[in-house]
């Protein structure tokens, strides 16, 4: 249906303009509630970065202090002016290690979504272009890897790669590497499909034909339009980090307390002072996890909204004006020609020009 | 392949070619986990080293046979597999195998209780949401779903104890029954550990009721996650139905619209959620760990947290395993009834 | 006009009169005018052509009497069906109307019918919407129905799933459906646009049967002349949303008032038009040009040239090499899970000597894109030789594959997939220039604006993007590039079929023009004949991966052998309402005849 009413009225919009800031055409591009969704997420990502940047400036302490000058904070104190947040059952001050936990997430989401993707997008894309019997060994592991419980995977991962003991250097890393694992089967599975679709595009066939080698296929022609959904999976790739994160660490399997400050951990450490109703210790954690994450989804999922319907236009028949081409192919018999082209001009007033000045 | 060895009926010959591939997704599974714990050492020195002098690892490593080639024990560890020997836990004695039914039955509980969360919140939320595209009723539904996608369960789990324990006191802040109720259920005979069908095996109404209680909050806590996934696909998947000509179609037939929706849209919106309902099983898997070790909820997420924090990896790869072939024996049971909802698979 | 004297009552009130009815679409750049003041009036058991091209607004407008537009439409104006306003109708009382008193065909039956419902569920549904009967009953109906509109076999096809039926049986059950609660009018939306010509003549004479039997009026919405000349009493044109035009068939075929449809109608390419209508095949001999069973003298040419490669030719300048030989062509593509190959092309042989056009012609799955995409090397051949200039494909080593790629062009049929949308214009065109290395940057940028200028398109285009161009001015960058080696050969699959007619006029006349020119040879394929008419020396017949007749264009045009073309040619509708007549009735006696299966 709407299908139709795009065909239809099509060639009567103006073209989607390429120049500009593409950061703001994207803004531009939505209106209403898509556009709330996607500047209140980025407003978060923007606090967050910040956050995790500018924290020792930020928090009244350190995170793993439990004193400052010498006087001590107490444990599980209910939130004053002194601790805003409280403080905790090991006595450290909730906010300092809210604020710190923000830049311990940053660091792994960080490192976690670069690594995967440099490993699984160029995978996928070769995996899928070159096909055949190694593609189809990688697809039944990564499908195998992709099935099971993501957490159970970073476990394990995090259990090879620490020893079964964390060093306090290596925590951050080390957390990264396991949430890496799991993702790279998922950049993976979504570029190589990408791949297995374009790759079949009269596009690559037109490259084909005339002889372009392989390599130059792929990297010139298929990631290029491959790439597109990358923005996409990686914001929805980064929430998933930090829950995984904060679940490794509510296990007890992300980063030793005295190493950094991280939300899962000091959850974990939260729950049994939710039992004698101390709320304090846990729901600051825990909302901050809620936050960042949702911010980070809703720009996710807006991105998801605004590209794909570009990406499903695109290959729509008729753009701009096929009807104009007609109307200056046949300009010649202008005497009753300008009765349409007339109308033509009242309607779509970009086309036209767009078209004028390029005949 | 051959023609011949193969059945007539496409569906039985696509299930079929389905089945056989549960054997490489579990086998890359089994193998991808046992190597990852490899390659740390073996399971000996990495939970007692330090404790234990070298000549002693060395005396327990070689009782325990972790001397041999790797190759010889993956062998044998495949072998044990075959026959239902998921081997023995380090710390406490207990065969895996058993651990596995035990609190299996408990893990299956409380993913059956969260299921039934997610279908009773999901669903209808995902149609009212799809159904007032872009009006209140969906912004609201469409914010609850991101939020209750980014807190974690345990996060949930700690709030829904902090108000309906410890604030409200109306329910029950952890385990699977009260001790009294958990003591007389033991002794119930055949007992399934499954504790709802053990308490209706007892037949006294207060305990059934007792473990009634205890299985809300988590159930609710999983059970949200998993909803809020379902609230996003069936919206989305419901949208997307409603704009094809088949839609319109029967729209333009005089089909009454609540039957548009109904017998058509809703119908083909199902099957790609049925699809990744099948992924939802591990997730779900997943969150069963991080739920029960919020509510001391003594299934297999809860032992296997245990045997992590002791570092018995012999248990914690036997349980991964048993994890592993459940996944890949669901996904293959969403394909069955992927088969049956859409016709188009069949042929 | 014979056929409308002959139903339409003509005087009698209007069953459906549209006044002035406009649709507006919001949309975020502003108000999207679909259609503006649209009139026209359908009388009982009228078969009324709403006739546009891409965005006139034809669909749109039809939509609107049925309140199928979505939320973002705003409908102006009035449409009345025997007194009663429908544009203001809603909720029930529009239900009502749906299906009972106006129904409605849609353009792909592949995806107007529900996946997940059996056929006959999909009939008995439609019954059951506005006629109380058993559930029993109307399975017995829904048979009936199927029956009806030819669908063999009824009792137990009522239980297929779409998937199970073929394009033209899934128009039928869109068909059953429209007529089961027998409406006063059927909207018919491009119905037989994604049909093969065969199918479609048989959908047409459907249609038609229907209208003489049922009484029902028909609003017939499509693109092509010819169907229109084929069905049609009365003809409204349509362009940007408004009524240019309108008037009885007869009238507006033979003298078209307004300049739109003038041009519109110049642009329809027909049989007879190119080189089999030319008098060095039959001479004089017009009427009969497009091949009546009779005509043709029964022992003239055997039908064993179906396998003969090289048939002689008019000119036949074939000296030297061909710049094609195909010979014993297999292609086989595994099937699924287990079930056995599927032979897609079945041993084709045929020849293209240099600067000669051969036109590939059959219906969708006769494996004629296939031959072309194994003779570039995109599917290999199981079996048999593809020599392009005496080189063999198939043996070639890989450094002379590559130059002799250098010797190939090719066009695709989607204009909108066949560039790629991340590289400029100027890029896509010199792409085979950097593959192959020839030439520096500066010389690149010059050999682009020359082939810019050689299709006709203004030299800052190199600078645009694919998706800004509208789709006859990609499919000519698409040539450009194809051409831009130099090639001697030039593969074309169905480079017109995706654009509207006149696009389609302009793109084959360039096509006619770079071929005198440059005087490659081309394996051109296309369903269409009347285009494979103007463009092709030579024609080649395919059907179910066989190669059914070979020849030049003016002797398998207007003589056909084999009795596969000529069903073919007789499906056609060509765009003139008496000549379509004569040609209805010809089918009608090969039908009869038993001489061909539809």
């Amino acid at each position: 249906m709407s299908a139709l009413v795009a065909t239809e009225t099509a060639d009567l919009e103006a073209p989607p303009r390429r120049r500009g800031f593409p950061g703001v055409a994207l803004i531009r591009s939505t209106h209403g509630l898509q556009r709330a969704m996607l500047l209140s997420g980025l407003v978060v990502i923007v606090l967050f970065v910040v956050v995790a940047v500018f924290a020792p400036l930020i928090a009244p302490y350190g995170f793993n202090a439990d004193r400052a000058n010498g006087v001590i904070f107490g444990t599980q104190q209910p939130p004053s002016a002194a601790h805003w947040f409280g403080t905790t059952v090991g006595g450290q001050d909730v906010l300092s290690r809210v604020i710190f936990g923000a830049r311990t997430a940053l660091t792994v989401i960080v490192l976690a979504v670069a690594i995967s993707l440099t490993v699984g997008a160029p995978l996928g894309v070769i995996s899928g272009y070159v096909g055949g019997k190694v593609d189809r060994v990688l697809v039944l592991v990564t499908d195998a890897l992709y099935a099971f419980p993501s957490l159970l995977l970073a476990i394990v991962v995090s259990i090879m790669i620490t020893g079964g003991r964390s060093t306090p250097v290596g925590g951050i890393i080390a957390a990264a590497l396991s949430i890496t694992v799991v993702f790279v089967p998922q950049y993976f599975r979504v570029v190589r499909n990408q791949t297995v679709s374009v790759k079949h595009e009269p596009f690559v066939d037109a490259a084909r034909i005339t002889g372009a080698k392989p390599g130059r296929i792929m990297f010139r022609h298929v990631l290029p339009n491959v790439s597109q959904t990358i923005p996409v999976l990686a914001t929805l790739n980064a929430s998933e980090a930090i829950l995984t994160l904060a679940g490794l660490g509510f296990l007890g399997f992300g980063i030793e307390p005295s190493a950094a400050a991280e939300w899962g951990y000091d959850l974990n450490k939260a729950l049994s002072d939710a039992t004698n109703g101390i709320w304090w210790t846990g729901v600051y954690p825990g909302l901050a996890i809620v936050v960042v994450v949702a911010g980070v989804t809703l720009v996710g999922e807006s991105l998801n909204d605004i590209l794909n319907p570009m990406l499903r236009t695109r290959g729509a028949g008729t753009t701009t004006a096929d009807e104009q081409e007609i109307v200056l192919a046949t300009e010649a018999d202008a005497t009753t020609g300008d009765h349409v082209a007339d109308r033509a001009g009242l309607t779509d007033d970009t086309p036209t020009s767009d078209q004028e000045d390029g005949r | 392949m051959n023609v011949k060895i193969l059945p007539r009926s496409p569906l039985v010959r696509y299930l079929l070619v389905r089945l056989a591939l549960i054997v490489p997704t579990v086998w890359i599974l089994v193998s991808v986990v046992f190597f990852f714990m490899r390659v740390i050492g073996d399971p000996i020195t990495a939970s007692q080293g330090g404790r234990l002098s070298a000549a002693q690892l060395a005396a327990r490593r070689a009782a325990a046979g972790f001397d041999r080639p790797i190759l010889q024990q993956y062998g044998e560890y495949l072998g044990g597999l075959l026959h239902g020997d998921f081997g023995t836990a380090l710390t406490d004695h207990r065969k895996i195998s058993e651990v596995l039914i035990t609190n299996g039955a408990a893990t299956l509980e409380l993913t059956f209780w969260a299921l039934i969360v997610a279908f009773v919140v999901g669903i209808p939320l995902g149609r009212l949401a799809a159904r007032y595209r872009d009006k209140l009723p969906d912004v609201t539904i469409r914010t609850f779903a991101v939020l209750v996608y980014a807190a974690p369960v345990f996060f949930v789990g700690l709030l829904l104890k902090l108000l309906f324990s410890a604030t409200l006191n109306w329910l029950p802040a952890s385990g699977r029954a009260s001790a009294n109720v958990e003591i007389a259920l033991n002794n119930v005979n055949p007992k399934t550990n499954v504790m709802i069908i053990d308490a209706i095996l007892y037949g006294d109404p207060g305990y059934i009721l007792d473990v009634l209680r205890h299985a809300i909050l988590p159930a609710l806590a999983l059970g949200l996650l998993t909803a809020g996934v379902f609230i996003r696909l069936i919206r989305i998947n419901l949208l997307e139905t409603m704009r094809t000509d088949y839609v319109t179609a029967a729209r333009a037939r005089g089909v009454p619209e609540r039957l548009v929706v109904r017998k058509h849209a809703f119908r083909n919106a199902l099957v790609p959620v049925v699809t990744v309902m099948g992924m939802q099983i591990a997730i779900m898997l997943g969150g069963a760990i991080l739920t029960e070790t919020t509510f001391e909820w003594q299934g297999l997420g809860y032992v296997l947290s245990h045997y992590l924090l002791a570092r018995d990896f012999v248990a914690v790869q036997g349980i991964v395993t048993a994890i592993a072939v459940v996944v890949a024996v669901s996904s293959f049971l969403i394909d069955v009834i992927n088969a049956l909802v859409d016709p188009r698979v069949r042929y | 006009m014979s056929a409308s004297s002959a139903t339409t009552p003509g005087t009698g009130a209007p069953m459906l009169a549209l006044d002035h009815l406009s649709v507006t679409f919001r949309s975020d750049a502003g108000p999207v005018h679909a259609v503006r003041e649209v009139s026209f009036d359908v009388a009982p058991g009228e078969i009324v052509a709403v006739v546009g091209e891409s965005g006139s607004g034809k669909s749109v407008s039809s939509r609107a009497l049925l309140g199928l537009l979505p939320g973002t439409a705003s409908v102006g104006g009035s449409a009345r069906m025997d007194g009663v306003e429908l544009t203001t109708l809603g909720g029930e009382s529009m239900r009502r109307v749906r299906g009972d008193r106006i129904a409605m065909i849609f353009q792909e039956p592949a995806t107007s019918l529900d996946p997940v419902r059996t056929v006959g569920w999909q009939v008995m549904e439609a019954l059951r919407s506005h006629r109380r009967m058993s559930r029993h009953a109307a399975h017995r109906r829904a048979v009936e129905l199927l029956d009806l509109v030819g669908i063999p076999d009824p009792e137990r096809r009522v239980h297929s799933y779409p998937h199970q039926m073929s394009g033209g049986q899934k128009q039928r059950v869109m068909i059953a459906i429209a007529i089961s609660c027998e409406p006063e009018l059927i909207i018919a939306d491009e119905p037989t646009t994604a049909l093969d010509v065969t199918v479609q003549a048989a959908i047409l004479d459907l249609l038609r049967g229907l209208r003489d039997r049922l009484g029902t009026a028909i609003v017939l919405i499509t693109h092509n002349m010819g169907v229109v000349a084929d069905l049609a009493d009365r003809v409204v044109v349509m362009y940007r949303g408004q009524v240019v035009e309108q008037a009885p068939v007869a009238q507006l075929f033979a003298a078209p008032a307004h300049p739109y449809t003038q041009r519109l109608l110049a642009a329809v390419p027909y049989l007879g038009q190119g080189r089999s209508g030319r008098p060095t095949a039959e001479p004089g001999d017009d009427s009969d040009g497009t091949g009546s069973s009779s005509g043709a003298g029964p022992g003239a040419r055997p039908v064993q040239v179906t396998s003969a490669g090289e048939v002689s030719r008019e000119p036949a300048p074939s000296t030297g090499t061909p710049a094609l030989a195909v010979r014993d062509l297999v292609v086989e593509f595994p099937g699924r899970l287990g079930s056995p190959r599927v032979r897609a092309v079945d041993g084709v042989s045929l020849t293209i000597a240099p600067g000669r056009v051969l036109g590939l012609v059959g219906e969708s799955g006769s494996g004629k894109t296939t031959v072309g995409r194994s003779v570039v090397g995109l599917v290999p051949a199981t079996s048999g030789s593809i020599e392009v200039f005496g080189t063999d494909l198939r043996t070639a080593s890989p450094h002379t594959l590559r130059d002799l790629r250098r010797r190939f062009g090719f066009v695709f049929q989607d204009p909108a997939a066949s560039l790629n949308p991340r590289a400029s214009v100027g890029a896509c065109i010199a792409e085979p220039l950097s593959v192959h290395k020839v030439g520096t940057d500066a010389s690149r940028h010059k050999r682009v604006a020359e082939l810019l200028e050689a299709v006709e398109l203004p030299a800052a285009f190199a600078k645009r993007y694919p998706h800004e161009l509208s789709g006859g001015q990609r499919q000519r960058v698409s040539l450009a590039r194809a051409l831009v080696l130099g090639p001697d050969l030039l593969i074309a699959d169905e480079p017109t079929s995706a654009l509207d007619v006149s696009v389609q006029a302009t793109v084959l006349h360039l096509f006619q023009e770079l071929q005198r020119e440059m005087g490659f040879a081309c394996l051109f394929i296309s369903h269409d004949l009347a285009v494979v008419d103007i463009v092709a020396h030579d024609v080649a017949v395919m059907s179910l991966g066989r190669l059914v007749e070979v020849g030049t264009t003016a002797e398998v045009l207007s003589a056909p052998q084999h009795a596969y073309t000529r069903a073919l040619l007789a499906a056609v509708p060509v765009p003139d309402p008496a000549a379509q007549r004569e040609r209805r009735e010809v089918r009608a006696a090969l039908l009869a005849a038993g001489s061909v299966s539809s």
